[in-house]
């Protein structure tokens, strides 16, 4: 119900600025691109093709990745092992790795010199070459499946334990739990994540072009790097800007429309223990997912850590810098989705999917947008951190939000008017009662920010500072000069970094809570 | 309070008349340029000896940028740009010429543009693996016919590497390119964005050649000792590839900007672009090179289009890459 | 006195229409079959349901328009009127301040509350360590300090069992006699009305009739609630 007798207070004011901000920095940006172009050229039938194939393998690898989360997020909510809260941590890491890194990593692997070659050569069967759509939905589905399981398992979690003890009491089969309690629950929670997945995913630029094979894997965003960097086409970058973005709005809209809340209400925090369903079927379920998301990263370990005793003191203090940029932008992602989601419970859904843009929008045009912007009033080697700290939390936002809203939705639905009938309003309701009870979504959303920020080369090249890199650009410094085994083991340390951090933040959120 | 007020004020006046004193230069280099492991830092530390100036560089895609500031632009020199955008950035205006004697730079090519001068150079070049293949293709040919050898390219839409390869392509096989560009196809295991994706994807193993530059087993040889890598070298020749250096027009420092394009083809600063920048220095006597550099293989003969011929063929060229491969 | 001056609540088909009196210090049920807006019309009273047209008045004094926190009444819910993350003591603090900011004295009246209602000493528990009627009291504890004149209860005891509710509705009645509240309670168990045996306030066929004695209505009750009560 609306409480349309509630004043405007500072939650809407921050809500306002947090949107206004986001429509500068994606739709404000391709405008002053499409400003600055000289003229505007049609798209070519390479560009269309591109278009659908960016359409295409985003929704096969968003879905994909969805359905595999279910069984592995139901798994999770439902078994207590050892290793369990590792497992959970280590989801978040393929999701911050640097591009390149992963690739190499997926490479070892699944690539034609790699351990599953081997093996099939061993089985004395044909080998598979990983290179084509197939590679471009793996490597896809490797970054994404985590996230997926991490944001369903949330769902899962949300159930009140009460619910449970009902369907226990009832000798509800797991079946019947599937149809009554969980699946409920899914239709709420699925159609954000396909979504925010596939946004993800039609950013894809590196990782399609190499595992794909070739230029059929050409993406939108591989052509607007053309258009900037080759081209100099800045009107056509602009059209296949507003291409994407479209894509992406018209997308966020739909699915936020598809979602249907669970209406399961309320509990008291409890915890139940389950025993329904199939133990062997999840204990598969967990074997497979954890060997397919802890092979490549085994590899990228092992490759790093020859290189360690050699990096250079420069090397570790870009981490350092790294490590504050991204508790920065945990920070700010926290409230600007905070902000978002508050917002967007008085004036509807229109507001959440604002928070979804970022991701539809191309990094290369929001840095050639925000330098075009600034740099006739402050020198941009200066704006570079704070510029990195922002872009990087505009881009973490979607999944944040992702991971606060649906438990916001159903706080206030539960809890709204027992809060407003107290009195309870502002920074009071803030402190006593979201932010404690979001605290899981809270740690989980600011962990992600942290990690996807640590491994952001932010393509914000325009920006950059050469004597103040973050560790993904002196990364990539480190294989332009050759030296892959040194880069390697700089992207040993920025996973270690960035899931140490996840962990810090998650495990901060998760902490009197047995699950 | 007031002596305490009196001897800040001093020390600040002395400090912005020490400050004053430094002129600034500003360079606009690329990433790996301005890297502590590229060239930038020992340049700069050399040229301020002399200069009575603080070298400062701006760091990112140089041209994009450029055309953005346009006439607003606070770089004085530009340095690390390549051949296949010189066009481009002719048609800006921004540039001044560079002042500099190019009749004895140690060039396989002869130079005459007096606007963009070059600094270093290379060829592109199939690298190998001697552990892996004995018997590397002498001809163009002979490498396209080997479908059983598996290479990594880069993409020509998104890599100057790539680019450079579809020129050497053209500029071997003129009309029957599209033929070539087939075959090539067939023994293309993949295609990166960048150079880095795909030098990595050869150091793995992934891949038993990869494309690089001729002078990429200096790296090897020099830093590693490995003397594993070696370039293929074909008859037909290899496509050179130069980075250069220009003075801007709307510099507020001209005496330093054009003591900078000086200092590019002095023996200092050449001496540093092998080991620093892993390419040949465009004005080094041979005998000056490091020991790794004389090891290197090299082609006779170097391929070069002009930066009109290039901008004319590129579309072309493109579009029957892109035919080629897409299939 | 309560006043529904020509009040009119239009949510979508339904609608509902109150033009009536409560006297201060009323003991009143709101009766009705189940759809009819008995929860609607104190949604509308507490401030969660906006009102299409009319007043709403308490002394005289016009409170349509304000916020639900502002209004002279003191709400417990059917469920979910405990916050399960906080204290026993926390959940009851929060009537007498929301920022649950409070001093000594106010300390001690959170105790004073509790003790009232009998549960002494349970002040660091959590809702969930608590039985259904525990819970129950802390809400009631809760309205106490909230010091407002109008206590309104939508169908406060209905999980409990029989003689917890009884024992519920009679600490209920006590205290709000004490304290000459006017009380407003939805209950669907005509017992609870009787047991309060003040008025009765029925809602059917999308209008809230003025209220009237319980026990003899309850004899006698109209047709539309006939099939409701049973035999």
């Amino acid at each position: 119900m609306a409480e349309r007798v509630q004043p405007i207070n500072l939650s809407t004011f921050g809500g306002a600025a947090v949107v206004a901000l986001l429509l500068v920095l994606t739709l404000g940006t391709l405008g002053a691109v499409a400003w600055r172009a000289e003229e505007v050229s049609a798209l070519s039938k390479n560009d269309w093709s591109a278009v659908r194939f960016t359409l295409w393998q985003a929704a096969v690898s968003a879905v994909l990745s969805a359905v595999f989360a279910i069984p592995v997020a139901r798994a999770l909510a439902r078994r207590q092992f050892r290793g369990r809260a590792l497992l959970l941590t280590v989801l978040g890491a393929p999701f911050i790795l640097p591009v390149i890194v992963a690739v190499l990593g997926l490479l070892a692997v699944y690539g034609r010199s790699g351990i599953v070659s081997d093996v099939l050569a061993w089985a004395g069967l044909e080998p598979v070459s990983i290179y084509g759509w197939q590679g471009v939905i793996l490597a896809h589905v490797f970054f994404n499946l985590p996230l997926a399981t991490r944001l369903i398992l949330q769902g899962w979690l949300s159930i009140p334990a009460e619910r449970f003890r009902l369907a226990q009491s009832l000798g509800f089969d797991s079946r019947d739990i599937a149809k009554h309690l969980e699946w409920p629950m899914l239709r709420e929670v699925l159609p954000g994540v396909v979504m925010v997945i596939f946004l993800i995913c039609t950013t894809s630029f590196a990782v399609a072009l190499a595992l794909g094979g070739g230029p059929k894997a050409t993406t939108i965003e591989l052509a607007i790097y053309q258009a900037f960097r080759f081209d100099f086409d800045l009107g056509k970058a602009a059209l296949l800007g507003l291409v994407q973005f479209a894509i992406g709005a018209v997308l966020a809209l739909a699915s936020l429309g598809i979602s249907v809340p669970s209406g399961h209400g309320a509990g008291l925090d409890r915890v139940v223990p389950r025993n329904d369903g199939s133990k062997v079927v999840d204990a598969i379920a967990i074997a497979v997912v954890a060997l397919f998301l802890i092979t490549p990263l085994a590899m990228i370990v092992a490759k790093g850590l020859p290189g360690l005793p050699d990096l250079s003191l420069s090397i570790l203090s870009a981490a350092w810098r790294s490590v504050w940029v991204a508790v920065a932008s945990a920070g700010l992602t926290v409230i600007m989705a905070l902000a978002l989601a508050l917002l967007s419970l008085r004036w509807g859904r229109g507001v959440e999917a604002v928070g979804y843009l970022s991701v539809a929008a191309s990094p290369l045009v929001i840095g050639t947008g925000l330098f075009i912007l600034t740099y006739r009033w402050i020198n941009p080697v200066l704006l570079a951190l704070p510029v990195t700290v922002l872009v990087n939390a505009a881009m973490s936002l979607p999944f944040t939000l992702r991971a606060l809203s649906p438990a916001l939705r159903q706080l206030e639905e539960n809890y709204g008017r027992l809060a407003t009938s107290l009195g309870l309003s502002g920074w009071a309701r803030l402190r006593i009662v979201v932010l404690p009870r979001l605290r899981r979504p809270l740690g989980f959303g600011a962990g992600l920010a942290a990690a996807l920020s640590m491994g952001d080369l932010g393509v914000i090249t325009l920006f950059a500072d050469p004597s103040r890199a973050t560790l993904p650009l002196a990364l990539y410094n480190l294989m332009t000069a050759y030296r892959m085994e040194q880069a390697f083991a700089a992207a040993l340390v920025l996973l270690a970094l960035s899931l140490t951090l996840f962990w810090l933040f998650d495990r901060g959120g998760r902490v009197d809570a047995d699950l | 309070m007031k002596k305490t007020l009196s001897s800040v004020g001093l020390i600040a006046l002395a400090t912005t008349a020490f400050a004053e004193e430094k002129p600034v230069l500003t360079v606009y280099a690329p990433d790996y340029f301005t890297s502590e492991w590229g060239p930038g830092p020992k340049i700069e530390a050399a040229f301020e000896k002399t200069c009575g100036c603080d070298l400062q560089y701006v760091a990112g895609d140089v041209l994009p940028r450029l055309l953005l500031e346009g006439e607003r632009t606070k770089a004085d020199v530009v340095i690390g740009l390549n051949t296949d955008v010189t066009k481009r950035a002719r048609e800006t205006g921004l540039f001044l010429p560079h002042g500099q004697d190019t009749s004895d730079l140690t060039l396989p090519i002869e130079w005459t543009d007096d606007v963009f001068l070059p600094f270093n150079w290379g060829h592109t070049a199939f690298i190998y693996n001697t552990e892996k293949m004995s018997n590397a293709p002498t001809t163009f040919d002979a490498f396209l016919a080997d479908e059983g050898t598996k290479v990594v390219l880069q993409d020509p839409r998104s890599s100057i590497s790539g680019l450079a390869l579809m020129l050497w392509v053209k500029a071997v096989y003129g009309d029957d390119s599209q033929e070539a560009f087939n075959k090539l196809a067939r023994k293309t295991l993949t295609v990166t964005k960048g150079w880095s994706e795909s030098y990595g994807m050869f150091t793995d193993g992934e891949a038993d050649m990869v494309l690089s530059y001729t002078t990429s087993p200096a790296y090897h040889i020099i830093a590693e000792g490995d003397e594993t890598k070696r370039a293929a070298i074909f008859d037909e020749g290899h496509y050179f590839m130069t980075e250069l250096a220009a003075r801007v027009k709307t510099s507020e420092q001209p005496e330093l900007a054009q003591a900078f394009m000086g200092f590019v083809l002095s023996e200092t600063f050449q001496e540093m672009i092998p080991t620093a920048n892993w390419s040949f220095p465009a004005k080094l006597d041979a005998d000056k090179l490091p020991e790794g550099f004389k090891k290197l293989d090299m082609p006779k003969k170097a391929l070069f289009y002009s930066e009109d011929e290039a901008a004319g063929l590129r579309d072309a060229a493109l579009e029957e890459w892109l035919s080629a491969f897409s299939q | 006195m309560l006043t529904f001056d020509k009040v009119e609540i239009v949510q979508g088909d339904f609608s509902l229409t109150a033009d009536l009196l409560v006297p201060a210090g009323a003991k009143v049920s709101v009766i009705g079959p189940s759809g009819a807006g008995k929860s609607t019309l104190l949604s509308a009273l507490a401030g969660f349901v906006p009102v299409t047209s009319g007043r709403i008045l308490w002394n005289g004094e016009d409170i349509t328009k304000a916020a639900p926190a502002d209004r002279p009444l003191a709400m417990v819910f059917q469920d979910s009127n405990l916050f399960p993350h906080l204290t026993v003591a926390q959940n009851v603090g929060l009537g007498l301040k929301p920022s649950l900011k409070l001093s000594p004295q106010q300390n001690a009246r959170v105790a004073e509350a509790l003790a009232r209602v009998g549960l002494n000493g349970f002040d660091d528990r959590k809702p969930a360590a608590l039985s259904g009627g525990q819970r129950s009291r802390v809400a009631l504890a809760r309205v106490l300090l909230r010091d407002k004149p109008v206590m309104v209860l939508d169908e406060p005891f209905a999980a409990l069992g029989p003689a917890l509710r009884v024992e519920m509705l009679a600490l209920m009645a006590e205290i709000a006699q004490e304290r000459g509240l006017t009380v407003l309670m939805v209950t669907h168990d005509p017992k609870d009305a009787r047991q309060l045996d003040g008025s009765t306030i029925l809602v059917a066929d999308g209008v809230a009739h003025a209220p009237v004695p319980t026990g003899p209505f309850l004899d006698a009750p109209p047709d539309v609630l006939r099939a409701y009560l049973g035999g």
